[in-house]
């Protein structure tokens, strides 16, 4: 059947960098669901920027795999989401075309940094987007605008046609008003593809189900620790004595590996956004400036004029965690980091099924609040962990905090998307 | 002085695609970019996957020269600044490599045999390549073509072990042989193979030359730097750890700009590609018969010297070119094809793959039949591979000799001939007869003249002697 869909409602929030007003739609499960893609994931024919002035105008000649998925599921894309310039921010307020607001509260951020997406969904312009989740890039706008977002088991879903922050941690991912949207969506994408490397193959998704009579839920102690707040911690908490009133076994336990989480992911998400914004020299991509000589004084001139100052100091960062006499000292200590992170759930996961805590130490950001990096990193303190450990994590929504949204997050076993979404979709049915 | 040099070597693995993508390796002929994807031009979002069979053609290169394979290898990113890097780093392998180890042996300075240790063998991918337009840093614009941009290369790196230009000419041309022998490699495309060297005299620092594209390049390369080196020593001048450039036209290697190499390739192992665990794909790999197990057979089956065995066990299709013809007449077909077809080869610049086989055996064949003289039999050759060269089709020996009338001169024809010489140079006769010594090679050459060469030297050489005795 197929058909057209006209995009034509008002953007008040920022969400969309670039849109599609008249959409061709195939059949399938998702026919003539609009469906909004984070700026991030390429799509033949229509600018794919991360956010950049460095991508200005770029137009990727191929769609990412996750896209031929949507498309031959009959799904209508309507446009690019606004996201943190590649990835990095916890705002979406770090992008070359604006900051983007939160529809549940226009003076606060909705997160980052697939907060476009996020904003998107929560204000009605899509039924559901495509987000992508670094060390939290898609729970944290889902916690903040009060929907539910999921990042699948890394391998999960292919990142073929993902424009790269970090390789080793990221997944795309979905995000949608409800448990059952973002669960259609995540089936549409997951599975194996030839065209990357670390995908795995595996059954398909299972369909959804409320399911959390009986499961084991651990409850690490970090999860509350300094710097959550405290009424987002009591709204989360009473969310973890629902489930175990749904029928859940509550668990207390600790990571003590947690203390490590950051550091061990900020070093080396770094270290690979380095490596993969060497690309963008100005030769290739981006507005087509005036070329200096040498050719080392025009790469630094352009890069240090189209890449924002957050990502100009990932990159300083990464580089210098990476050279000659750093390396031993940051980046091997942050991959033993990592692996204890690793060990850390493997452990848990003997003793639980789901590890449940808050998804951010706090609700929304004040826009323009943000101005002091380490604190903004401190913010993915939640999140990050589950990216470390490549294991599939949701958040969902589970009440406010003066008046905002605060998100549950529930991670599972490698592979075990359709358990973490089952709990949820119980939680949010109230049923079990 | 003792010298101590040690080789990088990058070859091209001879696959139908390339390290990371199903692009074709085959872009010599084509116009710039037209063999290019989203993966080797290094656009946004692609991811590598690597090619099975490159990866086969390394192990079986690494099996054939004796190496270890490591239970898991490891790609890794080289980070580095470059208009004809697609991605601004390179994937290559660093502390994990494919192979380790492995030798090849080579004849030594002092004729007996040399074994040179290699420290290990990578894979990697080959950038793109840059066309100045204009001359030098006053070019008014560069161009990129990324052709090349993802062609599989293998790196193999010796200890240093080698001790003169020539051990390294040897020991190149060995492996190019190995590599030829294996099917992985094709020495005859451009670009090919290319190395850098690291040159010492021992006691002193040792300088990386880097830059050298041919065979011939190594060696006076080499001849340059270690004769720099030792003339510095002598002036009491020290030698400094420094990178430099070899200039081919020029034949010198001179001093890179430090900045130029100043680099912190910021190694760390590629995110996008799983690591490698191919140790056992070793086994299933059956090795071709390969040079030194060639040579051994072409001394005891054809009974050829150990010279000319090494000579045409040295390049693939020279063997194969030897054995096509040799059927018989492998006597013949030695020191013909290794000494002088090779020789008038070399001066065309001509591949061993363009001689005509049947007109060359034809040729042998009159030899064999001693119906031409070897110096009509060689000027036969020229015109044979003259006609090669123009695009015509070459004609047999017969057809050759018959058309200019090279058939040897024989019997009394040739008695004739000498007569009419002798009554010609009286005062040559009489020197002889005088016990001058010069003067028979004089009368023979005056043969020789008359008969253009038909006439066997040797022959004419007994029948003046018969011929002044009477
Ligand atoms: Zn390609």
């Amino acid at each position: 059947m197929g058909g057209r869909f006209v995009f034509e409602k008002p953007d008040p929030h920022n969400a969309f960098i670039t849109r599609c007003m008249d959409v061709a739609y195939g059949d399938g499960p998702l026919s003539g669901i609009p469906i909004g893609i984070k700026d991030n994931i390429s799509t033949a024919g229509i600018p794919t920027t991360c956010a950049s002035k460095i991508l200005e105008g770029y137009i990727p000649p191929y769609d990412a795999h996750v896209i031929t998925l949507l498309r031959s599921a009959g799904a209508a894309i309507v446009g690019k989401t606004n996201m943190d310039e590649f990835g990095m921010g916890t705002t979406t307020e770090n992008s070359a075309y604006g900051p983007t607001q939160n529809p549940a509260d226009p003076t606060r951020a909705p997160g980052g940094s697939s907060g476009g997406s996020a904003a998107a969904v929560a204000s009605g312009l899509v039924r559901m987007a495509l987000g992508t989740d670094t060390g939290g890039s898609i729970r944290c706008p889902a916690s903040f605008c009060g929907i539910v977002g999921l990042k699948p088991t890394y391998g999960r879903v292919s990142r073929h046609g993902l424009i790269a922050y970090a390789n080793s941690f990221e997944q795309i991912g979905p995000l949608a008003r409800n448990v059952g949207d973002c669960a259609l969506l995540y089936s549409v994408i997951a599975g194996y593809d030839p065209k990357d490397g670390t995908s795995l193959d595996l059954p398909p998704p299972a369909p959804l189900q409320a399911e959390i009579q009986g499961k084991r839920i651990g409850v690490p102690a970090e999860f509350f620790g300094e710097g959550v707040n405290p009424e987002v911690a009591d709204v989360v908490r009473s969310a973890i004595d629902r489930l175990a009133d749904l029928g859940a076994e509550v668990v207390s336990c600790t990571m003590p590996s947690m203390r490590y989480a950051l550091a061990a992911y900020y070093v080396t998400s770094m270290g690979e956004a380095a490596s993969n914004l060497g690309r963008y020299d100005g030769v290739r991509y981006g507005p087509a400036p005036e070329f200096f000589r040498p050719w080392h004084d025009a790469y630094s001139r352009l890069r240090k004029e189209y890449f924002s100052e957050e990502v100009r100091r990932r990159i300083l960062l990464g580089t210098f965690s990476l050279s000659a006499g750093y390396q031993g000292k940051y980046y091997a200590k942050a991959q033993k980091a990592r692996s204890m992170v690793r060990s850390d759930f493997n452990r848990l996961f003997e003793e639980v099924d789901i590890i449940a805590g808050p998804t951010m130490p706090s609700v929304a950001f004040r826009l323009g609040k943000s101005c002091d990096p380490l604190s903004m990193y401190l913010a993915d303190i939640l999140t990050v962990p589950a990216n470390l450990a490549g294991i599939p994590a949701v958040s969902v929504p589970c009440g406010t905090a003066g008046g905002l949204p605060v998100g549950l997050q529930l991670m599972g076993r490698h592979f075990a998307e359709d358990e973490i979404l089952a709990a949820a979709l119980a939680f949010e049915e109230g049923s079990a | 002085m003792t010298v101590i040099i040690g080789l990088e070597i990058h070859c091209q693995l001879n696959t139908q695609t390339k390290l990371f993508c199903g692009c074709s390796t085959d872009y010599r002929e084509d116009g710039p970019n037209t063999h290019v994807c989203p993966v080797c031009l290094g656009l946004p979002g692609s991811l590598p996957i690597t090619n099975r069979q490159a990866v086969i053609y390394a192990l079986r290169v690494a099996k054939a020269l004796h190496c270890e394979v490591p239970e898991v290898s490891e790609f890794a990113r080289k980070n580095y600044f470059y208009p004809d890097l697609a991605k601004a780093y390179q994937i290559t392998q660093y502390d994990k490599p494919l192979a380790v180890g492995g030798y090849i042996d080579i004849e030594g300075e002092d004729g007996g045999e040399k074994r040179i240790q290699l420290t290990r063998i990578h894979m990697e991918e080959d950038p793109g390549r840059l066309l100045h337009m204009g001359s030098g840093d006053r070019g008014r614009y560069t161009l990129v073509d990324y052709n090349r941009s993802g062609v599989p290369l293998i790196e193999i790196v010796t200890e240093p072990e080698l001790s003169s230009p020539k051990e390294a000419r040897r020991f190149l041309n060995k492996l190019r042989a190995t590599l030829e022998y294996l099917g992985t490699f094709d020495s005859e495309k451009e670009g090919s193979l290319r190395v850098d060297a690291n040159i010492s005299i021992k006691g002193h620092e040792r300088v990386e030359v880097k830059n050298i594209t041919s065979y011939k390049g190594v060696e006076k390369a080499l001849m340059f730097e270690i004769t720099r080196q030792k003339g510095m020593i002598r002036r009491n001048a020290t030698i400094v750890r420094e990178t430099r450039h070899y200039q081919e036209a020029r034949g010198v290697t001179t001093s890179a700009r430090s900045k130029e190499f100043e680099h912190d390739y910021r190694y760390f192992p590629e995110p996008d590609l799983a690591l490698l665990r191919v140790s056992s794909w070793v086994d299933e790999i059956t090795l071709p018969e390969l040079p030194d197990a060639r040579l051994d057979r072409f001394m005891k089956d054809y009974g050829l010297s150990k010279n000319h065995a090494r000579t045409l066990t040295g390049d693939l299709r020279l063997a194969d070119f030897f054995e096509e013809v040799c059927t018989g007449i492998p006597e013949i077909a030695a020191p013909w094809t290794a000494d002088i077809l090779l020789g008038e080869l070399n001066y065309r610049d001509m591949p061993i793959s363009k001689v005509p086989v049947q007109a060359f055996r034809s040729l042998l064949m009159e030899v064999k039949k001693a119906s031409v003289t070897d110096k009509s039999a060689v000027e036969v050759l020229r015109l044979m591979l003259n006609q090669v060269m123009d695009g015509t089709p070459p004609e047999m020996a017969d057809e050759i000799i018959a058309r200019l009338g090279l058939a040897k001169e024989e019997g009394d024809s040739i008695v004739e001939i000498v007569t009419s010489v002798l009554a010609e140079h009286e005062a040559a006769v009489a020197d002889h007869r005088a016990g001058k010594p010069g003067a028979i090679n004089f009368l023979v050459g005056q043969v020789m003249k008359a008969t253009r060469g038909r006439a066997d030297p040797k022959e004419i050489g007994r029948i003046i002697g018969d011929l002044l005795k009477e």
